[in-house]
């Protein structure tokens, strides 16, 4: 049991096996990803009922929320393979968080606009800055262009993965103060509605378009950061004997 | 469907907010795709050939 486990652990951090296993699930996360958008816009566009304060614009939480989840998603991700790579210098966990970066900072700006969509009929306002979740939600999209910029920086691939690996490990910090924000300082933005202990404050058919969009994203999200670490690899590992034999093979 | 198009007077709420998702989600594919095929054209040359495999140098010691 013990050696299946190193041996997973080994394969997950050899370069050619997860190019390889990434190129053979990026198809199935693909088709998995349109299914799955599909079928959770529809139930929730159409087969949710409206809300009875909100009427139809709630249902901009079918995209506001699973947007919100990746970019905090994305950034814990980014910032345990950054820490990875900086504590054991595996290159492969600093792909992964090189990966993450631009998608997770992408979902966080939607989450942002589309909640400042969702803010102007139902607060009267599309932002505010007394608002501890908004704020820290763009702080949020900043550490992740910080992240972006300071490993730009660095001609050294090596030394901008570890100083920037810093940077991303500093900024986890921020996303137990998103989560709990709403409930410390209640201004604007309303409570949990899927994720609290008791049960969940909407109702199923409500709930089931949500989950499905959650899920959806989360696939989109997996295939793009796959793709994305597919072209880090072959990159970093340009000058290597399995690259230049998928070089020879037609294999890229 | 004008109905449905309407949301209940926040269509522009709505569907601006799923537009731009649409347009977020469409970017970060066509940018992760563009991302994967410059890495692509780079470890292969264009004249199909293996690009050149940086040698160790080794230096005779006499």
């Amino acid at each position: 049991m013990g050696t299946i486990s190193w041996r997973w652990f080994h394969l997950l951090a050899s370069p050619p096996y997860v190019f390889r296993l990434a190129g053979q699930l990026g198809p199935w996360l693909a088709a998995a990803t349109v299914v799955t958008l599909a079928a959770g816009t529809y139930g929730g566009l159409v087969l949710a009922p409206p809300d009875y304060l909100q009427g139809d614009g709630f249902r901009i939480i079918y995209v506001h929320v699973p947007s919100a989840y990746i970019g905090l998603m994305a950034y814990v991700l980014m910032a345990s393979a950054a820490a990875c790579g900086f504590i054991w210098r595996i290159k492969l966990a600093h792909a992964v968080a090189v990966s993450a970066a631009p998608v997770g900072a992408s979902f966080t700006f939607l989450a942002l606009v589309t909640g400042a969509v969702w803010g102007k009929p139902m607060w009267g306002t599309y932002w505010q800055w007394a608002d501890a979740r908004l704020v820290s939600e763009l702080v949020l999209l900043f550490l992740y262009l910080g992240y972006m910029l300071l490993r730009a920086a660095f001609d050294d691939r090596d030394k901008g993965d570890r100083i920037s690996a810093i940077l991303a490990a500093v900024g986890v910090v921020n996303v137990p103060i998103i989560h709990f924000s709403v409930e410390w300082w209640s201004t604007l933005h309303q409570g949990p509605t899927i994720s609290r202990l008791d049960a969940p404050a909407i109702t199923m058919d409500m709930l089931a378009p949500l989950l499905i969009m959650i899920a959806g994203f989360t696939l989109c999200f997996a295939w793009l950061v796959l793709r994305r670490l597919q072209a880090e690899i072959l990159e970093r590992e340009a000058r290597t004997r399995w690259v230049e034999q998928l070089v020879t093979q037609g294999a890229v | 469907m004008s109905e449905f198009l309407a949301m209940g007077g926040y269509a522009v709420y709505v569907w601006s907010a799923y537009g731009i998702t649409l347009v977020v989600i469409t970017l970060n594919v066509w940018l992760a795709q563009r991302r994967y095929h410059q890495a692509r054209r780079a470890v292969s040359r264009p004249d199909g050939r293996v690009a050149p495999v940086r040698q160790p140098t080794v230096r005779r010691l006499t």
